[in-house]
């Protein structure tokens, strides 16, 4: 080990090494990317498969396919491996690809903590799906944990993924501490804050989000730990806790954590509309003072997931309005990218169809939460299916829309190879499909009322069911082809271009396709910076 | 090529791989402890064996680098980055713990009592008595929910005892630290040594009175199990001792790379980085002195 450490520094304009240990030892930031996309993508389709089975139990009313008891494990498990498995590693992986490149620096800022931040994620999943082996199986209250379910009511694995979610928290620490010391540190001098593309912007931003917020849910599990084992009484109103505490000291984490999930998405569409409406990005700079508005909001809005806990009216009100008042960036945004493409000579690629879909179905996501923010409507939505149509609109027609867009836009940067455009729009279509069978009707159930996270139901919600079921099966389905596509696109693709879509902006596109090991081992210039910013219009 | 004007980037690291495995094993280890695997306690040991030889293998070969010059003051840069939001990190996970507190002082105690008429839970702990800290408190229930009984105290900690007695040694510490650095930037290599040694000195002597403390508080029954007040105050005031600890043993590296003569008047960010930290768990100590011992 010692003698990787002086004779190497010389080494700089090599490639990378040979051999599968390269993926182990590596401190460069677009193999880390890689790895991060490709385990998120595992993560993926084993949180798709546990979704598989939930919608095959609720196909029919009746219990049919698995107990009850594996069903809770199969929601937890499903939560929890999407959110801190799929989607955050998946974002993580792209700023690591991206931002070096679009700050014009060689690499990120501490290249060794970079794959540490990457190397604990494999361990963290083996222990959380190790607990399916355990005795009491795996850990079955739901994606929030809350105690007494997860305290006093739960089977040993609980502690094990206790264990997994602290190894997530510091991977998720040290991943957002190594982008801002990037961003603020490694930036091209040259560019001024405010000359930085958006998906930098956001992805700075939401590293201030994961610092905050990570390690109170560090604090929360920690509680949780002792309290199961230690005899102390966080959560506990025998000796004085409360059980309520619980959830307002994970929400003060999980309502930020849903921001760290959508910003980078904001990030991205941003790039992908302004390239293929041929028109710079409407309101460059209120867009990033929408994303820290947003950023800022959300921290001070939490107890709108807790409005039937029973808090009082005051606290009530104050969430309400306070939740109410994050529409207004949000709006900001979306106006912005529809004003962007206002006037534009459009055209329809593979990642604008993915973008502006996502314009679309994020908005009906976030009108539903809208409705859910209102505490008089809440209180008859709360737990319903409307909760979990609201919180998918987002996520994945959100989120993970985003995910795929990034993924076509920059394929072609990353592997220096064109996928193929016709499957590709057959996928577009069949996915934006299909999700919209699984999870429309699902809002149609939640208003009827009926709870989530139950593996049965009354007969009057069947048909809904089914149809929805029909579109999860549909759903899952199209990530055979996707995988086929990318697969295919690695190694049969056509050469790309350096800039394969012609106004696309930005000083990743100034390098060639694949981009070079190293990105920018001379910082860009003034007017490099210049031409390929935000703000400029296209040519 | 001069390794001054470009951006020193590492290739190629086993230390990440062994500190995810050495993590990974102590985890293992502590959660088989805890349900009374006989083999859970070893195995712990091992991966804080694994973790404690990543930290030295890795850090010792940044210590390398950075004596060998590659690093320039970019590189400084991102690492004086890197520490300050690892340390308001830190400060997030100990504001857990206060938002605890504050949260079962303010709300959960009072309504277990009745207050706001009894409507948050009604009739749930008929006969709760409110007190703060929880001496001599009662519950209906005798024991938690888990089967352990409760440990009631019979008294208070005397807050202008040992805990302010505490308090004065670590804020002395926090400026004969400060003194060390000002000797540090004067050169005085000396003097530098002598605070740092009495740094060190003073944190040690810290501990010894917070153990003692743990001591007496288990003689009067404030333990883990002694409601919502044992509760925040043994994690609260446990953390922070760990942090002393580690801390401590920083400062002792820093005192060594002392007598190497690595630190520069101008370049020490190494012992910049342990101080900030240092001054960091002053902080926390002093909002636990008021908010757990005092008020
Ligand atoms: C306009 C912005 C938004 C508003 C007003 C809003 C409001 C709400 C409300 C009030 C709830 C609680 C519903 C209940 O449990 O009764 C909720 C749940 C949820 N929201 Fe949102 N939301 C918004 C955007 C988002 C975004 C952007 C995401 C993620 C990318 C998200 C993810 C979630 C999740 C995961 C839940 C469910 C949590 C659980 O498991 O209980 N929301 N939202
Ligand atoms: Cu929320």
């Amino acid at each position: 080990m010692a003698t990787d450490t002086i004779a190497a520094h010389d080494d700089h304009h090599h490639g990378p090494e040979k051999g599968l240990l390269r993926w182990v030892k590596t401190t460069n930031h677009k193999d880390i990317g890689s790895l991060y996309l490709w385990f998120s993508f595992m993560m993926l389709l084993v949180g798709g498969a546990f979704a598989m089975v939930i919608r095959a139990e609720l196909f029919m009313p009746g219990i049919q396919v698995v107990d009850p008891h594996f069903f809770n494990s199969m929601t937890t498990m499903h939560g929890l491996i999407m959110v801190f498995g799929a989607i955050m590693p998946a974002f993580v992986g792209l700023g690591n690809w991206l931002i070096p490149m679009m700050v014009g620096a060689p690499d990120m800022a501490l290249p060794r903590m970079n794959n540490w931040s990457f190397w604990i994620l494999p361990f963290a999943g083996a222990i959380l799906l190790s607990t399916f082996f355990m005795e009491g199986g795996a850990p079955a209250f739901g994606w929030t944990f809350y105690a007494p379910l997860s305290t006093t009511f739960a089977p040993d694995s609980t502690d094990f993924f206790i264990f997994a979610v602290h190894l997530l928290g510091f991977s998720s620490i040290m991943g957002a501490i190594n982008i801002i010391a990037t961003v603020l540190n490694m930036r091209a001098p040259d560019m001024k804050l405010m000359d930085m593309p958006l998906f930098v912007w956001t992805w700075l931003i939401t590293s201030f989000l994961l610092i905050g917020a990570m390690p109170v849910l560090a604090g929360a599990v920690t509680m949780m730990l002792t309290d199961r084992n230690f005899g102390t009484s966080f959560f506990d109103a025998a000796g004085g806790g409360d059980p309520v505490m619980f959830q307002h000291i994970f929400w003060f984490f999980g309502h930020p954590e849903v921001y760290i999930m959508i910003l980078p998405a904001f990030g991205v569409i941003s790039h992908i509309i302004p390239t293929f409406a041929r028109k710079p990005l409407f309101g460059y700079s209120s867009m990033v003072y929408a994303t820290a508005a947003i950023a800022f909001l959300s921290y001070i809005v939490w107890a709108h997931h807790m409005f039937l806990t029973g808090m009082p009216v005051a606290g009530q009100l104050y969430f309400m309005y306070a939740t109410m008042l994050i529409a207004v960036p949000t709006g900001v945004k979306v106006f912005n990218w529809v004003a962007t493409m206002w006037k534009g000579s459009m055209t329809f690629e593979t990642p604008m169809l993915w973008a502006l879909s996502f314009v679309f179905l994020f908005t009906i996501g976030g009108f539903s939460g809208l409705m859910l923010g209102i505490v008089p409507a809440d209180i008859q939505y709360h737990d319903t299916y409307f909760v979990v149509a609201h919180f998918h609109y987002v996520l994945v027609t959100g989120a993970l829309w985003s995910i795929i867009a990034a993924v076509f836009y920059w394929f072609p940067k990353w592997t220096g190879k064109m996928y193929n455009e016709s499957l590709a729009k057959i996928h577009f279509w069949w996915s934006i499909i299909s999700v919209n069978i699984l999870f429309f009707p699902q809002h149609f159930l939640g208003l009827a009322g009926m709870p989530r996270r139950i593996p049965d139901y009354n007969l009057q919600f069947a048909d809904f069911n089914m149809i929805s079921s029909i579109g999860a099966f549909m759903f899952g389905a199209s990530f055979i082809l996707f995988t086929y596509i990318i697969i295919d696109g690695i190694r049969n693709g056509k050469p790309a271009k350096a800039r394969p879509w012609e106004s696309a902006k930005g000083l990743e596109w100034t390098l060639g396709s694949p981009a070079e090991y190293h990105s920018f081992d001379k910082a860009p210039s003034r007017k490099a910076i210049e031409q390929e910013s935000q703000h400029t219009s296209v040519a | 090529m001069s390794s001054k004007d470009s951006y020193y980037v590492p290739h190629g690291t086993y230390w990440p791989i062994i500190g995810s495995i050495g993590i990974a094993t102590m985890f293992v280890g502590m959660a088989n402890m805890f349900h009374g695997v006989s083999w859970g306690g070893s195995v712990t040991a091992l991966g804080l064996g694994i973790v404690l030889f990543m930290m030295f293998g890795w850090l010792g070969q940044v210590v390398n680098e950075s004596v060998n010059g590659l690093y320039n003051s970019q590189v400084d840069r991102s690492f004086r980055w890197g520490m300050s939001w690892f340390i308001f990190s830190e400060v997030m996970f100990f504001a857990a713990f206060f938002g605890a507190l504050f949260y079962a002082r303010e709300f959960a105690i009072p309504w277990l009592s009745g207050e706001g008429n009894n409507q948050f839970t009604p009739d749930l702990w008929n006969g709760f008595v409110q007190t703060w800290p929880e001496i001599a408190f009662k519950t209906p229930a005798a024991e938690l929910r888990n089967g352990t009984a409760l440990s009631v105290p019979t008294e208070l900690i005397d807050t202008w005892g040992l805990p302010a007695l505490n308090t004065a040694i670590l804020l002395l510490s926090g400026v004969t630290l400060t003194f060390a650095h000002h000797a540090l930037r004067a050169g005085e290599r000396n003097k530098i040594i002598g605070w740092l040694v009495a740094t060190i000195a003073l944190g040690v002597a810290f501990l010894g009175f917070q153990i003692a403390e743990y001591g007496h508080a288990y003689d009067i029954g404030l333990k883990l199990n002694s409601g919502i007040y044992g509760s925040t105050f043994f994690m609260l005031t446990g953390f922070h001792g760990f942090h002393v600890t580690v801390g401590a043993l920083m400062l002792i590296v820093i005192l060594y790379r002392v007598q190497k003569g690595h630190f520069s008047k101008e370049n020490h960010f190494g012992f910049e980085g342990v101080a900030w930290y240092w001054h960091f768990v002053d902080v926390v100590w002093l909002g636990l002195f008021v908010f757990v011992y005092w008020i």
